[in-house]
């Protein structure tokens, strides 16, 4: 099912003369409404004139969130107080937060964004839709709540912090969608599973964003829950979640190209990167009103495609995000993503999904420890087998990171579990 | 005949074996013998307990990682190198320990439990030289 098919299945050339026009007008309109916007461009010695199309983007200035930071709270925003009718902030966890605002306007092409994914991940007006993102100054809560309203399907306002009351509503309303981080849906699949519930819920597709998962626990919670599980991508900086979600085929996520822009560049260079290559992925927001972004630098690394998928979606289709520019860990001079531990992690079957990264500096030398749990089914009596699976998981470890880790398997249900983004690295180290 | 132990894999954290202990009490299941391996971040526990399965699900229950595993229980008697004697022949026959440790002394007797690497044939090699394996349920009047 195609919630939106004009503007989801155009062609190549009609969303680039769309996209086309959309850019010129949000120049123009940034330039007189955003005076960082006109600064900056005065300063490449650009006026608004000089953007004629799409092609063009490449001549606009970067956003980052420092920009954000810089003009905090509402230094960015290209209209009236007045006018903005919802605010929403990052988590913030160095410094302040990042303030975003939207208009009326803003928020209807936010619901619609979020009903076309959820339409991907096969829900519609006949369903259920548990909602356990965070509701509040995040993103998720509201967005993918407006976004289940506007399909017409019954909403279920979570949020987060009551699994119990949770898996319980989910039985007895036999809610049939739910849309959370993919670590909860992992901690609520536990829940079920030792409450023995599995049998007794009646959902088909779970909406996990938020924060970056592995194709293989992906996989694993479909086959754990019996469910179809879509990885739905979104920042509030450029609009909340529903930027873009993957389709029943599973072949990279959809971007809502008519409203958002992307770019994949070399962080290094700054500059466009080939189909397929890795990147960070740069957003332009084309429809926006209360707070128009050009180039926001996301410092999320993921690749682009943009063939026709098997769904006949014509859309740009995002590929599985690998992890974040400034997550990368420096460890004894070796750049280490979370995400490479937890792909690596996946491949052992005898481990849980949870992990726990902890980075150290004994006499000078970096130490990384990264703690697992096995799955109570693999445990043996025997040291010998306890110790030939450290050993394995320390192989697999070295072969991905080129580096080794001591691993520290944990009891089974002690890794903390989380509501909303995991944590996955606790770096002890004292470098500044 | 193979008897059952109740294994526990537990972190080295400080009361983490009293939590077992406490939750085997509440539950009302008597530990007739016991072994910890240890090693610098966790320890294996081993008991052999009046009621084995009901030892696992109330473990289990309170979140332990716990296991059955097939142990041989063996009658030796309490006489200098009779025990030196029997791994002799267990060895000749190509068996490996795993592990063993003793469960208890019963006046000219003494027991022992132990795990071989190939516990089936074991089985069959103590049996053949005249010496009895106990059950769950032999081991339980001690």
């Amino acid at each position: 099912m195609i919630w939106n098919k004009t503007k989801e299945c155009m062609s190549r050339d009609e969303m680039s003369a769309l996209q086309s026009a959309r850019l010129v007008k949000t120049v123009d309109y940034v330039y007189h409404n955003v005076p960082f916007y006109r600064e900056k461009m005065q300063q490449l010695g650009l006026l608004p004139g000089d953007i004629k199309g799409i092609e063009d983007i490449v001549k606009l200035p970067f956003t980052t969130k420092d920009d954000l930071r810089d003009n905090y709270p509402f230094g960015l925003f290209a209209v009236p107080d007045s006018q903005i009718v919802r605010i929403h902030a990052s988590s913030g966890t160095t410094g302040k937060p990042t303030v975003v605002g939207y208009t009326r306007k803003d928020l209807d092409i936010w619901s619609e964004c979020v009903a076309r994914c959820l339409t991907m991940a096969g829900v519609t007006n006949k369903d259920i839709v548990q909602v356990a993102y965070g509701y509040g100054l995040f993103t998720g809560g509201l967005g993918a709540h407006s976004g289940a309203e506007k399909i017409g399907a019954m909403v279920v306002p979570m949020s987060t912090g009551n699994s119990k009351k949770l898996t319980t509503l989910m039985v007895d309303f036999g809610a049939t969608a739910i849309c959370c981080t993919p670590s909860y849906l992992l901690h609520i699949s536990e829940i079920l599973k030792a409450e023995g519930l599995l049998d007794k819920i009646k959902i088909k597709s779970a909406i996990c964003g938020a924060e970056p998962w592995t194709e293989e626990m992906r996989i694993d919670l479909e086959k754990s829950l019996n469910i179809h599980a879509h990885d739905i991508y979104g920042l509030s900086e450029v609009m909340g979640p529903g930027v873009a979600c993957d389709c029943i085929y599973h072949k990279g996520l959809h971007v809502c190209e008519d409203h958002f822009y992307p770019e994949i560049i070399n962080s290094a260079t700054m500059q466009p990167q080939k189909q397929g290559e890795l990147g960070e992925l740069v957003f332009t927001t084309i429809t926006k009103e209360g707070l128009p972004l050009l180039r926001y630098r996301t410092k999320d690394l993921t690749t682009i495609d943009y063939s026709v998928c098997d769904c006949g979606r014509t859309s740009a289709r995002l590929g599985r995000f690998k992890g974040r520019v400034d997550d990368m860990l420096i460890i004894r001079g070796v750049n280490v993503f979370p995400s490479q531990v937890e792909a690596a992690l996946a491949e052992v079957k005898e481990l849980s999904h949870h992990y726990m990264m902890i980075v150290d500096r004994v006499n000078n030398l970096d130490t990384l420890e990264i703690q697992v749990e096995v799955n109570p089914e693999y445990l043996t009596d025997e040291i010998r087998g306890i110790e030939k699976l450290t050993a394995k998981i320390g192989h697999v470890i070295n072969q991905a990171l080129g580096l080794n880790a001591k691993i520290k398997i944990v009891e089974p249900m002690t890794l903390k579990r989380s509501e909303g983004k995991a944590v996955h690295v606790i770096d002890n180290r004292k470098l500044y | 005949m193979l008897a059952k132990q109740l294994s526990v894999f537990i972190e080295n954290r400080q009361g983490r074996l009293g939590e077992v202990l406490e939750v085997l009490k509440k539950n009302d299941v008597n530990i007739l013998s016991l072994s910890l391996a240890d090693t610098t971040e966790y320890g294996l526990l081993r008991l052999i307990v009046n009621q084995p399965e009901q030892g696992k699900e109330v473990l289990a229950k309170n979140g332990f990682s716990t296991m059955l595993t097939d142990i041989l229980v063996i009658k030796i008697t309490h006489k200098v190198g009779s025990l030196q004697k029997f791994l002799e022949i267990l060895a000749s026959n190509g068996v490996n320990i795993e592990y063993m440790y003793g469960l208890s002394i019963d006046g000219e007797e003494a027991s022992v439990v132990l795990k071989a690497s190939d516990n089936e044939n074991a089985c069959k090699i103590i049996s053949d030289i005249g010496i009895d394996t106990l059950s769950n349920e032999q081991i339980k009047n001690f």
